[in-house]
């Protein structure tokens, strides 16, 4: 009888082109999603050496990062970002890539449109130059972050030479408390291990909590899993997911469709499977999530309070605490409810999908933001967009005062006009506080969508139940 | 890709942990299609005031440390994006070699592809060449790829692991793309074995 597998070894074994001595692996790569920021350089050195692009059929372009959220028509204002949208487009055109442009209603996130397009398939192995591409491993793909220039080699080979990750799972067990969400789960697992817990780990998250999520939730999940250092966050694929993928434009049309379907049941770790590290938790113990630093780990519960560096034994975490403090303009034993927010951002690759801007728009229905608030709502692709005006959505936030805006990354990474300006504070929905990451000088705060939502309106940092 | 042999430089200390790739190069200085010219942004906020003149507490602004191509700094390094310009960043600086209790996944392999030596060292062996590189402008340190060893400047040495393929290619200025291609018949195998089986 066969070792018993994992998941990931499944997939791992699967697209194996080549084995040197050293166990490094050639490792065959099913679906490259490329986008402006990371690209450019790529296709310079393509051009540079002569190169092809091996499989133009396994790639797929959109620009995000860069473009405006506001109103298209006048085109991208900052010259720097025009040039690089403007680069990719002309690197499409040049290699012949398929691209959703600014103006097409599929353009979005990547890692919103990968999945939403049917483009991202469980057992696949996927790739971007995006440290967020584990999101799609929601679907049961090995999916990672790559460097501009592995961008090139799958650009050129369509492999990757890489190492295989260890394995390790997440399993949460029991049923999710009400009002607890998937970037709830995943703060509190992040809390838990540490930014570097997951540090050459691919991670399963098993357990009736995380089965129980929608392909939504899953993708938030597996979004942050880089947060908690890991390369491949993993959900076995189920009925959830061949129930989202099923009709999606690039999904496996009927015929194929049972094929598929059969072979995606057999990817699921092998029970008698070992993993070299196990995470559990209970459901029960997880409260609503809240970070107070300038790293995700530096995680609380909303009940809760700022740290003390005092009670920090370890010197150099002590020293990196203060060091948060200072730039977050926090006091030690502060309660988390009386911090004062400036902005609130729902968005981002984390939290942008239609549920999640279900989730914000039933806090936000029949309120209003408060005095002083600037409120973000940045749909992850223009499907999202439209879908939620269909649904009234739009109508319920611009109605309590928050705006609502084209689908991009936003204010996530401040990469476009949207950004906070200096010691300004924010509730948001992304997935890193990093010092300057929303704006040089701006203070994160990573929260779910209802709880940016509630932020908003209290006009501090608070729990959606405290809301009148 | 430049061959990396033995290397001769002042080591800095940055004694910080969890350095992520937003104080490596903030994201504001990523709007580049070029890879080089982002060594002047490098550690942005934590080199310059807000005037955008120097911050003397930085560790390479000071005289002693200007020309140093080797960093010597605390574990995590290079935590956070994916996005290959934090080594270009130190690179274009005239950063070669960095050494830390440990990296970052995507960034250590980043680096690596950009010709830049990265060395994981065991807390010990740190703690005495961080008190070897707070000696300023007397802190040479020598790193021999070849041999796997790094020469303190009172002649201590210290022994590091790397990849032996990850060494071959670095030693030799090796490019990826090249050797992969050289595979091509492998790649080609491959396709039509996934072809056979999967019909979406
Ligand atoms: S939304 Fe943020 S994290 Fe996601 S791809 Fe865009 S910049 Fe990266």
């Amino acid at each position: 009888m066969s070792e018993a597998k994992t998941l990931y070894d499944k997939i791992w074994d699967a697209h194996i082109v080549d084995e040197q001595v050293d166990g490094t692996c050639l490792v065959y790569i099913d679906r490259h999603l490329v986008h402006e920021v990371t690209s450019p350089q790529a296709f310079e050195g393509l051009r540079n050496s002569g190169r092809k692009v091996r499989r133009t059929d396994k790639t797929l372009a959109v620009a995000d990062h860069n473009v405006p959220t506001t109103d298209r028509s006048a085109g991208i204002e900052n010259e720097e970002s025009r040039i690089q949208v403007e680069a990719l487009e002309k690197n499409c055109a040049d290699f012949d890539i398929e691209l959703y442009s600014m103006d097409d209603i599929r353009q979005g996130i990547c890692h919103v449109v990968g999945p939403e397009q049917g483009f991202t398939l469980p057992g696949t192995t996927l790739v971007c130059g995006d440290s967020h591409t584990a999101t799609h491993g929601a679907f049961g793909a090995m999916a990672f972050g790559i460097g501009t220039s592995e961008v090139e080699h799958v650009l050129a080979t369509q492999t990757l030479l890489l190492t295989k990750c260890r394995n390790m799972r997440v399993t949460v067990n029991g049923e999710l408390p009400l009002g607890i969400t998937a970037k709830d789960m995943i703060l509190a697992v992040i809390g838990k291990i540490g930014t570097a817990g997951g540090n050459g780990a691919a991670i399963e998250f098993t357990g009736e909590a995380f089965q129980s999520l929608s392909m939504e939730g899953r993708m938030t999940v597996c979004n942050m899993t880089i947060e908690g250092g890991a390369r491949v966050g993993l959900f076995a694929p189920d009925e959830t997911t061949f129930e989202y993928l099923k009709g999606r434009p690039k999904s496996p049309k009927a015929g194929a469709w049972e094929t598929a379907v059969e072979y995606w049941k057999t990817l699921k770790t092998d029970e008698r499977a070992v993993f070299d590290e196990e995470i559990i938790m209970d459901a029960a113990d997880i409260k609503p999530q809240v970070t107070w630093g300038t790293s995700p780990e530096d995680v609380t519960t909303i009940d809760g309070h700022v740290p003390n560096p005092a009670d920090e034994t370890d010197k150099n975490r002590r020293h990196k605490m203060e060091r948060s403090l200072e730039y977050m303009g926090l006091e030690a034993d502060m309660a988390m409810k009386d911090i004062k927010i400036d902005t609130a951002f729902i968005g981002s690759c984390t939290n942008s999908r239609l549920e999640d801007m279900r989730a914000a728009a039933a806090v936000a229905k029949g309120r209003k933001i408060a005095d002083g608030v600037r409120a973000l709502v940045v749909p992850g692709s223009g499907l999202i967009k439209e879908l939620a005006e269909q649904e009234g959505l739009d109508k319920i936030f611009t109605e309590a005062g928050f705006e609502w805006r084209e689908a991009g990354c936003s204010m996530c990474l401040a990469m476009n006009a949207d950004k906070l300006v200096p010691g300004e504070r924010s509730a948001s929905t992304s997935n890193r506080n990093f010092e300057g990451r929303q704006g040089p000088g701006g203070r994160t705060h990573l929260v779910s969508p209802a709880m940016a939502a509630a932020a908003a309106i209290a006009g501090h940092l608070t729990d959606v139940s405290d809301l009148d | 890709m430049d061959k990396f042999g033995k290397l001769t430089s002042v080591a800095a200390p940055l004694p910080l942990i969890n350095i992520d790739t937003d104080m490596i190069i903030p994201a504001r200085f990523l709007k580049t299609i070029k890879r080089t010219g982002l060594g002047a942004d490098l550690f942005s906020t934590l080199r310059f005031n807000e005037d955008g003149s120097d911050r003397d507490d930085f560790v390479l602004n000071q005289p002693a440390y200007k020309n140093a191509e080797i960093l010597v700094t605390g574990e995590n390094f290079g935590c956070g994006s994916s996005r290959e310009h934090a080594p270009w960043a130190l690179m274009d600086f005239g950063i070669k070699c960095v050494i830390a209790p440990s990296f970052a996944d995507i960034f250590y392999n980043n680096s690596f592809k950009n010709g830049m030596l990265l060395i994981k060292l065991p807390p010990e062996d740190m703690t005495k060449l961080m008190d070897d590189a707070e000696r300023g402008a007397n802190a040479t340190v020598t790193v021999d790829l070849e041999a796997q060893e790094i020469t303190g400047p009172d002649g201590g040495v210290i022994k590091f692991e790397i990849n032996a393929f990850k060494k071959h290619c670095l030693l030799n200025g090796l490019d990826d793309i090249g050797l992969t291609l050289q595979k091509d018949d492998k790649i080609d195998d491959f396709e039509a074995r996934q072809k056979a089986i999967q019909l979406w």
